[in-house]
């Protein structure tokens, strides 16, 4: 099933009209959306300030 | 045995990709054990207890990919780094240079009108891109594990301030706008609207809907702590509100396992306050609570699929053990005990979903008295050694003891063919319980990985006079991207019993051993 119209289908109001997703993390969800044809976009995500936990904190006080 | 320990700088790759490079490079010739993580501490922990330690190890971040290899050589290990390197080169499908950002930031400066992230970065730093994705007005489905229960409540009230919900952490699945999300199953669009608490809860009653020929509107899942007293069911209450408001929604599911006292009173309160018929499946609920607060109590998950079916086409529902005939199961039941030695007496489950072995323990609990687990409904029914089953139990595959660092036997069967293998060792064991869970992320064919041994271990029960009954359930639909009706196929020419629902695997199976 993905986001094209079904007869059955009325989407609530609540999570849109569709979904629009960012996809954090781990590739094999992106693709797995993608099957769905779903609108997803890839983060390519690392570790902010290169894992450094101190640094990161320090980096989000300044944003 | 020659260990070598080599950490790699700001070489960043996701969890799921390094378990599958792990996988491939086990296999070769030579190799005792191997580890490829990033260098997160709890990593870092689990590499420690695999008996690998280094100062480098010891200073890796987040950021930097440590691999440890043991091997009865150092060429054995050459030819490992030199297949991993292969591995580690990501390769890139033609539509994902544009689909691919750094930040999301950057993907909301671009494409403002995203409305939904999902997260599975590592615990340490998942809740810092929760917060940034609600910020930006996003609702989340948080896969991580590892985020604290203070992140946890954090997030949470954050995102009731912005109207939002976070699915998670910990949350391995949803359905959304009819889009399945991390490790889903492909259902019908319909009425029937689902909040749970536990993943392979939810997984089961959507499948078991869809293959009433019902229909989902969204499923909704909260993540395993959501119910806890701490949490107070913050997200369980919005998924009730959304449900509540979505004018699809006829019917509303709700599945946990036991709350928090103050919380299944709270969830009770705000169900008696909703104008749509709710189903309550939490385990070990006092029904009359359910009764008082106008919702309509379940005991399985089997039972809250058929009463919120039967609830929406306005059918009485009528509890019955099996779908087949009593003459039917009787027959089943003799042929599979018929040619068992008389020592052959327990029921051992391997299970890949939490919520389907709970739903296990509670059912075959009543037939059969107190079943033992790693995850057992009552502490004195604990098993201490993991290495196989004991008496009559049920072993959770997938609890964090068996995942830490390692696939899960929703992905890989490795864990579970072995345990398969140990278990007809114990010639007191009678029947073998199992689950096949279907959907996106899972393995594409369970039922052909795990056949070779079913197929070894009835044939090592035969050898030595006896009988191995082995019964299973498969937990999805005709739509998942695993052929279906293949993998009932596919189990039956292993000769495993095979029925429509998990509950009644369960019956089944401890009618055998009765």
């Amino acid at each position: 099933m993905d986001n094209k119209d079904h007869p059955n289908k009325k989407v609530g109001p609540f999570f849109g009209e569709r979904l629009v997703v960012a996809n954090i993390g781990i590739q094999p969800f992106y693709e797995d959306m993608k099957k769905q044809n779903v609108t997803v976009f890839q983060i390519d995500w690392e570790p902010p300030a290169g894992g450094e936990r101190e640094l990161v904190d320090i980096l989000d006080k300044l944003i | 045995m020659i260990t070598r320990i080599i950490v790699r700088k700001n070489q960043y790759r996701d969890s799921v990709f390094l378990m599958v490079v792990n996988q491939q490079v086990m296999k070769f010739p030579g190799i005792g054990e191997i580890a490829i993580m990033m260098g997160t501490d709890n990593n870092k922990d689990l590499m420690m207890k695999a008996g690998f330690d280094s100062p480098d190890m010891q200073a890796a971040t987040p950021n930097d990919m440590t691999i440890c290899i043991r091997a009865e050589s150092a060429e054995h290990i050459e030819k490992a780094i030199q297949e991993i390197d292969k591995l580690l080169v990501k390769k890139r499908r033609p539509d994902e240079k544009t689909d691919t950002y750094k930040t999301l930031d950057a993907v909301m400066r671009e494409r403002p009108e995203t409305n939904f992230a999902v997260i599975s970065v590592p615990g340490q730093f998942a809740a810092r891109e929760a917060r940034k994705a609600l910020n930006y007005g996003l609702n989340v489905l948080l896969f991580s594990d590892n985020v604290t229960i203070e992140e946890e409540i954090e997030l949470k009230n954050l995102a009731n301030r912005l109207d939002r919900i976070v699915m998670g952490p910990d949350c391995g699945t949803a359905i959304i706008n009819y889009v399945g999300l991390a490790f889903a199953n492909v259902v019908n669009p319909g009425s029937i609207g689902v909040v749970a608490a536990t993943g392979t809860g939810l997984q089961e009653v959507v499948g078991i809907i869809d293959r009433l020929g019902e229909g989902i509107t969204q499923a909704i899942g909260t993540g395993g702590r959501d119910l806890s007293d701490r949490v107070q069911g913050i997200s369980m209450k919005k998924g009730i509100d959304i449900l509540e408001e979505d004018p699809a929604t006829k019917v509303i599911v709700i599945i946990s396992k036991p709350p928090g006292l103050q919380t299944a009173a709270d969830i009770l309160k705000k169900i008696s306050t909703c104008s749509k018929k709710t189903i309550v499946n939490f385990i070990g609920a006092d029904p009359a609570a359910v009764i008082a607060a106008g919702a309509i109590p379940a005991k399985t998950l089997e039972e809250a699929s058929l009463k919120a079916v039967a609830t929406l086409r306005d059918d009485v529902y009528t509890a019955k053990d099996f779908q087949l005939s009593d003459r039917e199961v009787t027959g089943l039941i003799q042929k599979e005990k018929k040619r068992m030695q008389p020592a052959q007496k327990y029921v051992r489950g391997l299970y890949s979903g939490g919520a389907l072995c709970d739903e296990a323990l509670a059912i075959m609990g009543e037939q059969l008295g107190g079943i033992f687990s790693n995850i057992p409904l009552q502490p004195h029914l604990k098993i201490e050694n993991l290495s196989h089953g004991f008496r009559h139990s049920c072993i959770d595959l997938g609890d964090d003891y068996f995942t830490q660092g390692k696939p899960h036997p929703m992905i890989y069967p490795d864990v579970r063919n072995r345990y398969i293998m140990s278990e007809v060792e114990n010639a007191e064991v009678a029947v073998l319980l199992l689950d096949i869970v279907l959907g996106y992320g899972a393995h594409i064919d369970m039922a052909g990985a795990l056949s070779k041994s079913i197929i070894s271990a009835k044939s090592l029960a035969e050898a030595r006079g006896g009988y191995l009954s082995v019964v299973a359930s498969v937990c999805g639909t005709q739509k998942d991207p695993q052929n279906f009706g293949e993998q009932v196929i596919k189990l039956k020419q292993c000769g495993v019993v095979v029925m429509p629902t998990n509950a009644q695997a369960a019956r089944l199976a401890a009618y055998i051993c009765q």
